[in-house]
């Protein structure tokens, strides 16, 4: 087909230069968040010294070792000369470990990030198979039941969620180990069967957020002149719903997912409990008991960084779904 | 002609839509007709009278929630609404093609134009893609379009109305349907734009032989394209037959209702005030605005280029243009919505400011903007006696039993029934909707009323009845009007003096009489011209407007912004001076470097059907 050629390249200029905008409006936040989180974890009342000698230790021993960690010098300083190390990749010293943060995160980072991924895997599919079939099939009898399932799966806390499978498959069928080892060497059918449940009670929780999103954008699609012509052009309601619709809706959907996947990293902690996994949410709940201030920060600037960067995708998804955005 | 001959038959079709309590009401009863094969009928009536829902029956569809209760559609050898779901999905888009109303809604946005023109004859297999493609440039190409080779691959944001409907028409031909249903093709459009496009329907739904089915409330568009007509009134035929006979000799009462309605006669002004010394109401001076940032005195988008002028007290001043001719940015900076970049407005001698923040009450007061649309301008979850009476409170501090009183007023005055005041707005009518606009307006106790295209959302018959009432309330409250609309008849009937936008500049100015012959300014001309004649063969007469040479030169900010459209532009003069600003012996002031005698000439003989 024939495009204007000139106007194309300007166009994808043109998109180029607004998703380099967002970018550097996600570095501008990523710095705000890290003097929040700094100045927030030196409000904590205690530090990591106090906590290492324990409440029987004299102030002298304690100002001695807040000396010895640097923790004695002004604020500002340490907030430089911390997010200098970050920027490095050297976000410090864990007080508690006594060994770099940066290898106490590599322990635990991949096992949440793969927890993450296995849950959005199913999640998202799931989330989207749902809105749109209770969109298609609205108010009707499976809309209602589909509606009733995700704010009933919503609605009970994930603790309850998954004590009761673990009661269900654990205890009384035996068909899934109570606890996800992680370890190398893991078979897949192994690795399956020790996610399974963690998976499945974090995708209770995601899910419905995504679908609901996903059939308010479907519908309020559906009324629309262009999909009556649709229909009448003779096309097939999937059809409709997939090649005509679903790219008109994804801006509100790719940031619900945005929204709803960003919880999967830092809120897991209770999943990571119960099925004792070595994830980084708990990591940092543990980080926060023992005032390890290096390793609380590190996590939450983790935190954030995922969450913008899951937030600069949905936008960028939403700036290539619409040719005006894209500058066509 | 007997009926085995007939292409299509609709009898006995009845269609019904949900209503409280799981009860059906009919939106559709006791509809018959037949349309032979190659002619064009068309289905006529205001909205509410079921044109649309019989035309989407003749393809088996419902709109969401109504249902085809019973008759019959054929179709040729087909009875439509025996086809199952995936049966009638092969008779859609191949067989019988549809046209919607609003191309610019009914195209998808995010795809291209020739993904979606293709797409049901490529799905089916009936040809390839290259194929398609080829077959539908050539259609581009009949049906007049620009560029026909690259224009498939542009997206909707890229295309005027005029063209996405010329494209929904070539999407329709795409499969060389037996039956085209046309939904009121080209309402949305600009009358200089529904002439283009009629002509191209027209010719190629004729080169095909197709059978069609004209959906329209304007009897003067069908009487262009309609061999046949058939008038609906709430889901019944009130009148059906040839046209000719329908468009000359009425048999209905109803059908002459909708003839007279569709041009209003002039409204007799009242006395014109004698000319006074006091500064005019309102007056616009060299009035330029527009979006973006202002630069060296000039919008990054400019929309209004250097307007002058001014509404007497108790004069109506019509201001006309198609879209995008600034018309209602000229009403915001008016009301103070949209700062100007340059010029000032002055309401009674005193200089306005910029924004509404910095202006008093009192100016709010006595300036009240009307919207276009009643449905979105009044909030459908509140009373209307809450929405008339926070005005009432706001400007005049009245409260409880007075509030109810002045109300009950205001109801009065729009010539709404008192027990409305309790009724939610959502369950109004189009046209007491507006009166409520109206209304609420009225209740702030305005010198200068801006009414921005306050008939346009309506039909005929109720926006009739709302000019009138329009003239009624000026001559009782010695109202101004500024009055905006697309539709030059219905300028012509309210007002006293007519402004001509056309791209944000002032093309001519005058008194109304002075727009009843020839001269006037191209574009007036232009503009008069195009609005069809309510007798056949007017769009055959019609001279084809003259394809113009591309410009020479490049079209510069001072030159005379009609020039690329304009028939009587002079080569060596127009394309290099700009134009002066030129008074005619009617009183008309227009933008021209052509004198009254050369307009005389140019138009003469060309306007006599249309003077009132």
């Amino acid at each position: 087909m024939v495009h204007g050629t000139p106007r194309n390249r300007s166009g994808i200029a043109a998109a180029g230069r607004l998703i380099l905008r967002r970018l550097g409006s996600a570095l501008l936040t990523l710095l705000l968040v890290s003097l929040v989180v700094f100045t927030i974890s030196a409000l904590l009342p205690g530090d990591a010294a106090e906590e290492t000698l324990g409440q029987s230790a004299t102030p002298e021993a304690v100002a001695a070792l807040r000396h010895q960690m640097g923790l004695d010098q002004p604020a500002h300083l340490r907030y430089v000369r911390w997010l200098g190390g970050m920027i490095k990749g050297d976000p410090g010293q864990s007080l508690v470990a006594n060994m770099p943060v940066g290898q106490v995160i590599a322990g635990r980072l991949p096992n949440s990030l793969t927890l993450a991924g296995l849950t959005a895997a199913v999640a998202i599919p799931l989330a989207l198979a749902i809105g749109i079939l209770s969109a298609l099939y609205r108010d009707t009898g499976l809309d209602r039941a589909l509606n009733l399932m995700t704010l009933g799966m919503v609605a009970v806390p994930e603790f309850l969620v998954a004590t009761i499978a673990v009661l269900v498959f654990s205890v009384t069928l035996r068909w899934l180990p109570s606890i996800t080892v992680v370890r190398e060497g893991i078979g897949w059918a192994e690795m399956l069967r020790g996610y399974a449940m963690p998976v499945m009670t974090l995708a209770c929780v995601t899910v419905a957020q995504m679908a609901r999103m996903t059939r308010a954008a479907v519908i309020d699609q559906l009324s629309r002149p262009y999909v009556e012509m649709a229909l009448l052009k003779g096309l097939s309601p999937s059809r409709v719903v997939l090649v005509h619709v679903l790219p008109n809706a994804v801006a509100p959907i790719v940031n619900a997912m945005a929204l709803s996947l960003s919880y999967l990293l830092g809120g897991a902690v209770i999943v990571e409990t119960i099925f004792n996994y070595p994830g980084i949410a708990s990591l940092m709940v543990n980080a926060v008991t023992s005032r390890d201030m290096p390793l609380l920060q590190a996590c939450a600037m983790i935190f954030c960084t995922a969450y913008l960067l899951l937030m600069l995708a949905a936008d960028v998804c939403a700036i290539l779904a619409n040719p005006r955005l894209r500058g066509q | 002609m007997g009926a085995a001959q007939d292409h299509v038959q609709v009898s006995g079709l009845r269609i019904t839509a949900p209503a409280a309590g799981g009860q059906e009401t009919p939106i559709v009863s006791d509809v018959d007709f037949t349309i032979p094969r190659g002619q064009v009928l068309a289905l006529i009536g205001e909205s509410g009278s079921g044109k649309t829902s019989i035309a989407q029956a003749l393809m088996g569809y419902a709109r969401g929630g109504c249902r085809i209760a019973g008759g019959g559609v054929r179709v040729g050898d087909t009875e439509i609404l025996t086809l199952d779901a995936s049966q009638l999905r092969t008779v859609r888009g191949s067989r019988i093609a549809y046209v919607a109303q609003s191309a610019a809604s009914a195209f998808n946005l995010s795809r291209t134009i020739m993904d979606q023109v293709v797409e049901t004859a490529v799905g089916r297999g009936l040809i390839s893609r290259p194929a398609a493609e080829a077959k539908a440039v050539s259609l581009f190409r009949a049906l007049a379009l620009p560029q026909p080779e690259a224009i498939g691959g542009r997206y909707v944001h890229q295309l005027s109305g005029g063209q996405l409907q010329r494209l929904m028409a070539a999407m329709a031909l795409m499969t060389d349907p037996e039956l085209v249903i046309l939904d009121e093709p080209t309402t949305a459009l600009d009358v200089t734009t529904q002439i283009d496009v009629l002509r191209a329907f027209k010719r190629v739904v004729r080169q095909q032989g197709a059978t069609a089915l004209y959906v329209s409330h304007d009897l003067a568009v069908v009487a262009q394209v309609a061999d046949r007509i058939v008038v609906l009134q709430r889901g019944r035929i009130r009148e059906a037959g040839d046209a000719t006979q329908v468009l000359e000799r009425p048999a209905d009462i109803y059908t002459r209702t909708l003839m007279a309605a569709a041009r209003p006669p002039a409204q007799a002004s009242p006395q014109r005030p004698a000319p006074q010394q006091a500064p005019p109401l309102l007056e616009v001076r060299g009035l330029t605005a527009g979006y973006g940032r202002v630069e060296a005195g000039v919008p990054k988008i400019p929309v209004l280029r250097d307007v002058t002028l001014s509404i007497a007290k108790g004069t109506t001043l019509g201001v006309i243009g198609e879209s995008g001719s600034g018309k209602s940015t000229l009403a915001r900076v008016i009301a103070g919505l949209v700062a100007p970049a340059g010029g000032q407005v002055l309401f009674q001698g005193q200089p306005l400011a910029p924004t509404l923040s910095g202006r008093t009450r009192e100016q709010f007061q006595r300036i009240q903007l009307v919207f276009q649309n009643a449905d979105t301008a009044l909030n459908p979850a509140h009373t209307v006696s809450r929405i008339l009476g926070r005005p009432l409170a706001f400007y005049h501090g009245m409260d409880g039993r007075a509030r109810n009183r002045r109300v009950a007023e205001l109801l009065d005055l729009t010539q709404l029934p008192a027990g409305l005041a309790d009724r939610h707005c959502g369950e109004l009518s189009g046209g007491q909707k507006q009166r409520v606009n109206l209304a609420r307006a009225l209740a702030a106790d305005p010198h200068l009323i801006l009414c921005d295209e306050v008939t346009s959302a309506l039909d005929t018959v109720v926006g009739t009845a709302i000019l009138d009432l329009l003239a009624e309330l000026r001559r009782e409250l010695d109202l101004s009007y500024l009055f905006i609309s697309h539709d030059i008849s219905t300028v012509r009937a309210i007002c006293d003096d007519i402004a001509v936008l056309y791209a944000g500049q002032k093309v001519e100015m005058g008194p109304r009489n002075g727009f009843g012959d020839a001269p006037v300014h191209p574009y007036t001309d232009l503009l008069i011209g195009s609005v069809p004649e309510m007798r056949r063969g007017w769009l055959e007469e019609k001279e084809m407007a003259a394809t113009l040479p591309p410009l020479a030169t490049a079209q510069s900010a001072n030159l005379c912004c009609f020039l690329p459209r304009c028939a009587a532009r002079v080569e060596g003069l127009c394309d290099r001076l700009p134009p002066p600003r030129i008074v005619l012996g009617g009183g008309n002031e227009l933008l021209c470097h052509h004198d009254g005698q050369a307009l005389q000439h140019l138009q003469r003989g060309r306007q006599s059907a249309i003077s009132p």
